[in-house]
C-alpha cells in the first residue's frame, strides 16, 4: 500500500461525537484493500462508531508534554556478526504459494486497467 | 489417579522414577482429546503421529540417562497463532487455512529441543482477536466447566486443552489478556511473561508492542517449568531482553509454602467495581484475606489512568494490527481469491481478504486505517501513544507502593456462547483488567479463585508484578494457590463437572 491514505471529513471537536457513514467506511475498506459487500457495509458501519464513540474520550487525557510510548522496552539498536545461517529452501519458499512458475512467486498484474 | 489428571511436575516425577513412558503419557493425553474433543473443540489439528514419535525418542534419551530437560517427554498443545514446522497453523482464519509453515517459532523450536511432544495446534478467535474463541473460522471452543459456555479468549482452545486434561501444557499469547482471562474462565492458571521475556519470533503478529507468548497450564509450579524452558533471550526478536530469566520455578517452590510475611500487596481503586460480577469480586476478597493471613501487608493503590486503558488499547491495537496483516495480500501464501475477468493485483487482494477475513478482523482492520489516516493521527493513535506513557507512569508510582499489584482477571465468569458475538463493545470489557499489563510490559498471572455464587463458574485472580520481575508473579502466585488449596481441601479443577462422551 503505497499512497499515503486519506480519509474525508475531519476529526470531531471536542464534544463532538464521531462516527463512520457509510460512504466513509467504503472509502477506508478501500484504503485496507478489503471488498465490503452493501450487507457488510450496512452492518458494520454503525458497530464501527459505536467503538469510535466509546475510544474518542482519549483526546483530551494527555497533556502536550507527555512523551509518546512506541514500546515498553528502553530499545537500542541490536547488532550482530554478519555470518551465513542456512536459510529457507526455494522449494520451503514457495511451498506454501497460490501459484508459482520457474522457482518463482506468480502474482496477477500488477497495473489497474487505468495505469 | 490416571495419568491425565496429572500435573506436569507430577508427570516429570513419574517418567523419572521409570513409573511411566512418555509414549504413555502422550498416548494418554491422545486418548483423552479422542474421547472429549468433540464436545470441547480445543483442538484444531492433533498431530497422534509425531507427538508419539517424539514422545518415543524421549524415552530413548532417558533409557541412556541423556533427557533434554526437566520437562522432557511431557506434551504439550500450543496455539494455532504460533508457527510449527510441518504442522498446519491457521490462526482461525480461512486466509491461513491449510498453510504449513516452513520454519518453528523459536518458542517451537526451544519445545522441541526440551523433548516435548507436540499433541497439536488449538483453537482461537481469528488472528487472537477476541475473548471467546467465537471469531475462530473454524467453529467454537466450549468450556469444560459448561458446554454451553464459552472458554474464555483469544487463547481459549489451550486453556480448555488443559481444563479438560486433555494436555497437561500448552502454550497462549496474551495482547490484552488473551492467556489470563482464559484462564480466569476455565479454572486453570495463565502467564502473560514480561514484554521481551519470551521470544516473538514466529508468532504470527497482532500487536508487535503487545504480544506476549507464555505457559498455560493447571498449576502456578507447570507454568515457571514451562516458562524457564521457552523464556530467555532470542537474537531472532529485536525486541528480546538480553539478560538472564529470574529463577521461576524456585520462585514457584518457595512461594508455595504459603508464607507472605512482609509482602506489600496493593490492590487496584481502578480494577473492582462497577461492571464487575458480584461473585467474582467475592472470591477476590477471600483471595485478599487470605494474603493478608499468610503475613502480607494489603494497601490500596490508585492508577488514575487505566480507565482510558481500554481505549488507548482499541486504538494502538487495531492500528499495529491494520499494518501487520497488510502482509495477507494473496501473493506469496495463504488463500488467493481470483475475480472473474482479467483481474489485478489490487483485485484480488480485496476479493481474497472479504472472503478470507471474517467480522471481527475487518472492523479493527478498518478502525486501524481509520486511526493511522492523515488528520486523525494525531487525534486517535498519537493521543493513544501519550495516554500509554501515562499508565505506565501510574504502574511506577503504584509499585512505590506495593510489591505486586492484584484485582480479579475478568470481571465476569464464562458468558453463554453466541450472548456477545455481534456486540463488539460487551466484548472488549471483558479484558478491562488485564490491558493495562499488556501497555506497560508487566507480567501478569491469573490464578483460580473459586466459583461464583451466581453461577458456580470458576473466576480468577491477577497478580501483576514489575517488568522483569516474573519471579514474583510465581511466588505470589504459588502462595495463593497453596493458601486456596487448603481452604478447599484440593484444586479447583476436581470440582469441574466429568465430561462423558463427546467423542472426537
Amino acid at each position: 500500500m503505497s499512497e499515503t491514505p486519506e480519509t474525508p471529513g475531519t476529526v470531531a471537536a471536542a464534544g463532538e461525537q464521531p462516527s463512520i457513514s457509510r460512504d466513509e467506511l467504503s472509502h477506508l475498506a478501500d484504503l485496507a484493500r478489503i471488498e465490503l459487500n452493501d450487507a457488510e457495509l450496512d452492518h458494520l458501519a454503525p458497530q464501527l462508531s459505536v467503538i469510535l464513540e466509546s475510544i474518542a474520550s482519549i483526546r483530551d487525557v494527555a497533556s502536550v508534554d507527555v512523551p509518546p510510548t512506541t514500546h515498553t522496552l528502553p530499545l537500542t539498536n541490536v547488532f550482530r556478526d554478519d555470518v551465513v545461517v542456512p536459510c529457507l529452501s526455494p522449494d520451503d519458499a514457495l511451498g506454501g504459494a497460490p501459484e508459482v512458475e520457474q522457482q518463482r512467486f506468480k502474482v496477477p498484474r500488477i497495473l489497474g486497467e487505468e495505469q | 489417579m490416571t495419568i491425565e489428571k496429572r500435573t506436569a511436575a507430577q508427570l516429570v516425577e513419574a517418567l523419572a522414577a521409570g513409573e511411566t513412558t512418555s509414549v504413555a503419557v502422550t498416548q494418554a493425553h491422545l486418548d483423552r482429546i479422542a474421547e472429549v474433543d468433540g464436545d470441547v473443540h480445543a483442538f484444531l489439528h492433533v498431530d497422534a503421529e509425531g507427538a508419539l514419535r517424539a514422545a518415543a525418542e524421549s524415552d530413548e534419551r532417558r533409557a541412556a540417562g541423556d533427557s533434554s530437560s526437566p520437562l522432557d517427554g511431557v506434551p504439550i498443545a500450543i496455539k494455532d497463532v504460533v508457527a510449527t514446522k510441518g504442522l498446519p497453523t491457521t490462526c482461525g482464519s480461512r486466509i491461513l487455512e491449510g498453510w504449513v509453515p516452513p520454519y518453528d517459532a523459536t518458542v517451537v523450536a526451544r519445545l522441541r529441543r526440551a523433548g516435548l511432544p507436540l499433541l497439536g495446534k488449538t483453537n482461537m478467535d481469528e488472528f487472537a482477536m477476541g475473548s471467546s474463541t467465537e471469531h475462530s473460522a473454524f467453529g467454537t471452543s466450549h468450556n469444560p466447566w459448561d458446554l454451553e459456555r464459552v472458554p474464555g479468549g483469544s487463547g481459549g482452545g489451550s486453556a480448555a486443552a488443559v481444563a479438560s486434561f486433555e494436555a497437561p501444557l500448552a502454550i497462549g499469547t496474551d495482547t490484552g489478556g488473551s492467556i489470563r482471562q482464559p484462564g480466569a474462565v476455565t479454572g486453570t492458571v495463565g502467564v502473560k511473561p514480561t514484554y521481551g521475556g519470551v521470544s516473538r519470533y514466529g508468532l504470527v503478529a497482532l500487536a508487535n508492542s503487545f504480544d506476549q507468548a507464555g505457559p498455560v497450564t493447571r498449576t502456578v509450579l507447570d507454568a515457571a517449568l514451562l516458562h524457564e524452558v521457552i523464556g530467555g533471550y532470542d537474537p531472532l526478536d529485536s525486541t528480546s531482553i538480553d539478560q538472564p530469566l529470574p529463577g521461576l520455578v524456585d520462585a514457584a517452590r518457595r512461594g508455595a509454602d504459603g508464607d507472605l510475611t512482609g509482602l506489600r500487596i496493593g490492590v487496584v481503586r481502578e480494577l473492582g467495581g462497577e461492571g464487575y460480577q458480584a461473585g467474582v469480586l467475592a472470591r477476590f476478597r477471600e483471595s485478599v484475606d487470605l494474603m493478608t493471613k499468610a503475613g502480607a501487608e494489603v494497601v490500596e493503590v490508585s492508577c488514575p489512568h487505566f480507565v482510558h486503558a481500554l481505549a488507548t488499547y482499541y486504538l494502538i491495537l487495531p492500528a499495529e494490527a491494520s499494518s501487520n496483516l497488510a502482509r495477507f495480500d494473496a501473493m506469496r501464501y495463504g488463500l488467493r481469491v481470483t475475480p472473474d475477468g482479467h483481474p489485478s493485483a489490487e483485485d484480488v487482494m480485496r476479493a481474497t481478504r472479504e472472503a478470507g477475513f471474517g467480522d471481527e478482523v475487518k472492523r479493527r482492520i478498518i478502525l486501524g486505517t481509520y486511526a493511522l489516516s492523515s488528520g486523525y493521527y494525531d487525534a486517535y493513535y498519537g493521543q493513544a501513544q501519550k495516554v500509554r506513557t501515562l499508565i505506565s507512569r501510574d504502574f511506577e508510582a503504584a509499585f512505590e507502593q506495593a510489591d505486586v499489584l492484584v484485582s480479579p482477571t475478568a470481571p465476569t465468569t464464562a458468558f453463554r456462547i453466541g450472548e456477545k458475538v455481534d456486540d463488539p463493545l460487551a466484548m472488549y470489557l471483558n479484558d478491562l483488567a488485564t490491558i493495562p499489563a499488556n501497555l506497560s510490559g508487566v507480567p501478569g498471572i491469573s490464578v483460580p479463585s473459586g466459583l461464583a455464587d451466581e453461577d458456580g463458574l470458576p473466576a480468577g485472580v491477577q497478580i501483576l508484578a514489575p517488568a522483569m520481575a516474573d519471579d514474583q508473579v510465581y511466588r505470589v502466585g504459588a502462595a495463593l494457590e497453596a493458601l486456596l488449596a487448603q481452604e478447599w481441601g484440593g484444586p479447583l479443577l476436581d470440582r469441574a463437572p466429568e465430561l462423558t462422551g463427546g467423542a472426537r
